[in-house]
């Protein structure tokens, strides 16, 4: 199934061409639906065949190249389009096609009736094929390819409901702001890829990596490169200060922020820095700058997200906050636990976005939490599955959560040190408190929805009746529940389980084998130390979740008392720290400006366009003096022939004499 | 006796600069016509002179080719000159003068 591969990047193009070509004609849900989703499906099948072979292989063979044809090959430089399947990748395939694969399900249902159904599914299976490629690439240029193919697909699907009103603009316009926010990350990362290839002369990841180690390069190149790739890193995953446009590409319907940017994209980031492990374990500063940028990230979004009253910009929040957190773990050079965590993660927010999309398909479009409550005896399945995934992010054992965010909790303390395990809990503890003040909100206590219907984008007047969602969309629901709540358990810690009883740790450990040895930061603290922290942290979760139950649910008033006696931390978590405005202020408004009065009416009204119009004004006019020669009598012209004639004559005689 | 080949050359080098005159001075189209197959026949001239005094008939050869090229220019010529004429109803060319700026 190895040699397969390429079916997991052919389907999903396939299934694009056809949803995008024969959709429009076709227009039956039920056929675009099943082409789009067995075109995820078929590859997650051809995954998992790859994954049950590569287990078969001993641990040292289990890294295999696919080349499909040869790509560019010009002066040194040689690209072919080749897959590289192992552990890594594989794991990220099996997490890409599997819950994209169920989110495609669920799809089906929640973009019934849409007028543009087969766009949806087009983009979706241009998605995932971008994203297999990002994944599977054995080169840099390849992983570039998909890197900026998601970044297409992020920005259709934002603004795929082109005609809809989003805040204050339209949801193009949030598209916009993703695509360009994430150009300023491609910058970086492809002046990383020059500097590497400058430096090892290929782009080829095996090779790149074996000559990183191999090479005598100077700690500061390695820091170059690690930090160029990190801005790359921090565009694509949402990081300080580029974590902009995650928020604003809610704008999309819910099953892409639940597929792209909770799920897949935005942690391609961090599959990119744990694919070049090497380089980043060779640069301490960049590790330590890795470190800093994902704790300050998780710190801020998390109290952002204590806050904000949309459904979706909660859990927005809560990605780029999580998001953070597997930097974190990047930075403490824990890469198999930050990958554990993209995985877990994947699961229990892929399963609160769509819970929270099942929530907003009941309520007829309406987001605000504030208008929500009591939902639980009318949803029971999405309840539940919410309950499990809140649960699950708040890092309750034995839920997957648990075990990779402790997990990265305890490498931050013991390689990096206890303030960025202080910020961690904190951090912990606020992601329980927002997603159990989200539930709270929602689910449990009074019904705040008005008899009315809260639509105002429908525009449908009748009685708004909240109602389970179809199965087409509760059945994805407790795919994801079940993986949440059992995706843990392949990395149960060694305190646990014994030595080498982590089962994903083990998986991986060959990817991460030179990085490790490299770092040779084992840690020396002890296994009792671990299990104390791993209390602290389960208590402090749970703290906050009772906290949350006690405001949200008992007394509410205690919630309007805390926002008015600090309205003013209030006001600026409620605007996101004013980052937008402090962007618009600093970046938006001045380029705005600049191009307006400087480079449109100076630059180019006034130089470009004077320079060509005052050269034409100067060709017009001589010419139209030139043009009286012309006067149309032949004579006049035999006259100025023959004295030509002469000149000539005379000439000739004059030189022969 | 032989007449000089300067005779012949000073009578064709008239004939052309009479041709010349015509050309640039009369205002009727078929004068300036005539004129020009006035220069023609000067240039046949010399050419024929050279030619009987060379002992080379190419020169000889050479005015076949440019009397019977004369002959079609006639031929087209007069023909654009009726047509000139039929609009405009003079052939006078200092006032068929529309192809200018």
């Amino acid at each position: 199934m190895i040699d397969l591969i390429y079916l997991t990047v052919l389907f999903p193009l396939l299934g694009f061409l056809f949803n995008g070509i024969l959709g429009p004609k076709i227009r039956s849900e039920k056929v675009i639906g099943i082409v789009g989703s067995s075109a995820i499906g078929i590859p997650f099948i051809v995954t998992v065949g790859a994954l049950i072979q590569t287990l078969s292989l001993p641990v040292d063979q289990r890294l295999n190249i696919a080349t499909l044809f040869q790509w560019i090959n010009v002066a040194g430089l040689n690209i072919n389009f080749s897959y590289q399947v192992d552990q890594l990748s594989l794991l990220m395939s099996l997490i890409v096609t599997g819950v994209g694969f169920i989110i495609h399900v669920y799809s089906i249902g929640y973009m019934h009736g849409d007028k543009s159904f087969w766009r949806f599914f087009a983009y979706l299976n241009l998605f995932i094929f971008a994203m297999m490629n990002l994944i599977l690439a054995d080169n840099f240029l390849l992983l570039f390819l998909g890197w900026e193919g998601v970044g297409l697909c992020s920005y259709l699907l934002i603004g795929f409901w082109y005609d809809r009103k989003f805040e204050n603009s339209t949801t193009s316009s949030a598209g916009l702001k993703a695509f360009v926010v994430n150009r300023i990350g491609d910058f970086g990362f492809l002046l990383g890829m020059f500097l590497i290839y400058s430096t090892f002369g290929t782009l080829v990841f095996t090779d790149v990596f074996s000559r990183a180690v191999a090479f005598d390069v100077p700690e500061h190149i390695f820091t170059l490169i690690a930090l160029f790739l990190f801005i790359g890193a921090v565009g694509k995953s949402a990081q300080i200060p580029l974590f902009v446009w995650l928020p604003d590409a809610m704008a999309g319907p819910t099953p892409v922020s639940a597929l792209i940017h909770a799920a897949t994209m935005v942690t391609a980031g961090v599959y990119m820095v744990a694919r070049c492990n090497i380089i980043y374990a060779s640069a301490p500063t960049a590790m330590m700058v890795v470190a800093v940028f994902g704790i300050f990230t998780a710190f801020l979004a998390a109290t952002i997200g204590l806050v904000q009253n949309d459904i979706k910009k909660v859990l927005a929040y809560s990605t780029v906050s999580q998001l953070g957190y597997m930097f974190l773990a990047m930075g403490a050079g824990a890469f198999s636990a930050g990958i554990f965590h993209v995985m877990t993660h994947a699961f229990f927010k892929a399963l609160l976005f769509l819970g929270a999309g099942s929530v907003i398909h009941s309520m007829h479009e309406a987001q605000d939490i504030r208008k929500y409550g009591g939902l639980k005896k009318y949803m029971p399945v999405t309840y539940a599955t919410f309950l499990i995934a809140a649960t699950a992010i708040s890092g309750i054992p034995p839920l997957s959560g648990f075990f990779s965010k402790d997990e990265i909790l305890w490498y931050s303390y013991s390689n990096l040190g206890i303030i960025f395990w202080l910020l961690g809990l904190i951090t912990a503890m606020f992601t329980a408190f927002y997603m159990f003040r989200l539930y709270f909100m929602t689910f449990e206590g009074q019904e705040k929805f008005s008899a009315k219907g809260g639509s105002e984008v429908g525009g449908d007047h009748h009685k708004l009746h909240p109602h389970e969602s179809p199965k087409l969309m509760t059945v994805p629901l407790i795919i994801l529940a079940v993986l949440s709540i059992i995706g843990g358990f392949i990395g149960i810690p060694e305190i646990f389980s014994g030595e080498h009883g982590n089962i994903f740790h083990s998986w991986l450990a060959p990817v991460f084998k030179l990085a490790e040895f490299k770092m040779m930061n084992i840690s020396s603290h002890s296994h009792f130390e671990e299990l104390v922290l791993m209390i602290v942290s389960v208590a402090a979760a749970a703290s906050s979740i009772f906290f949350a139950r006690h405001i949200y649910l008992k007394k509410p008033a205690i919630a309007e008392k805390f926002s008015s006696g600090f309205k003013g931390a209030y006001n600026i978590l409620l605007n996101k720290y004013f980052i937008d405005e402090v962007y618009e202020a600093s970046i938006v408004k001045p380029m705005v400006k600049g191009s307006e009065n400087i480079l449109w009416k100076i630059a180019d009204n006034k130089m470009i366009d004077g320079l060509i119009n005052s050269l034409a004004k100067l060709v017009g006019s001589v010419s139209n003096n030139i043009r009286k020669i012309q006067t149309g009598v032949a004579q006049s012209y035999a006259l100025v022939m023959i004295l030509g004639i002469l000149v000539a004559l005379f000439w000739i005689i004059i030189s022969y004499s | 006796m032989q007449i000089p080949i300067e005779y012949y050359l000073v009578l064709s080098a008239f004939m052309f600069s009479v041709g010349i005159v015509g050309v640039l001075t009369r205002r009727n189209a078929i004068i300036v016509f005539m004129s020009v197959e006035l220069m023609l026949n000067s240039a046949n001239l010399a050419l024929v002179t050279f030619s009987s005094y060379l002992g080379d008939t190419t020169g000889q050869l050479f005015v076949f080719f440019v009397m019977a090229v004369a002959a079609a220019e006639a031929a087209v010529g007069l023909a654009i000159i009726i047509a000139i004429f039929r609009n405009k109803l003079t052939v006078n060319i200092d006032e068929i003068n529309i192809l200018k700026w």
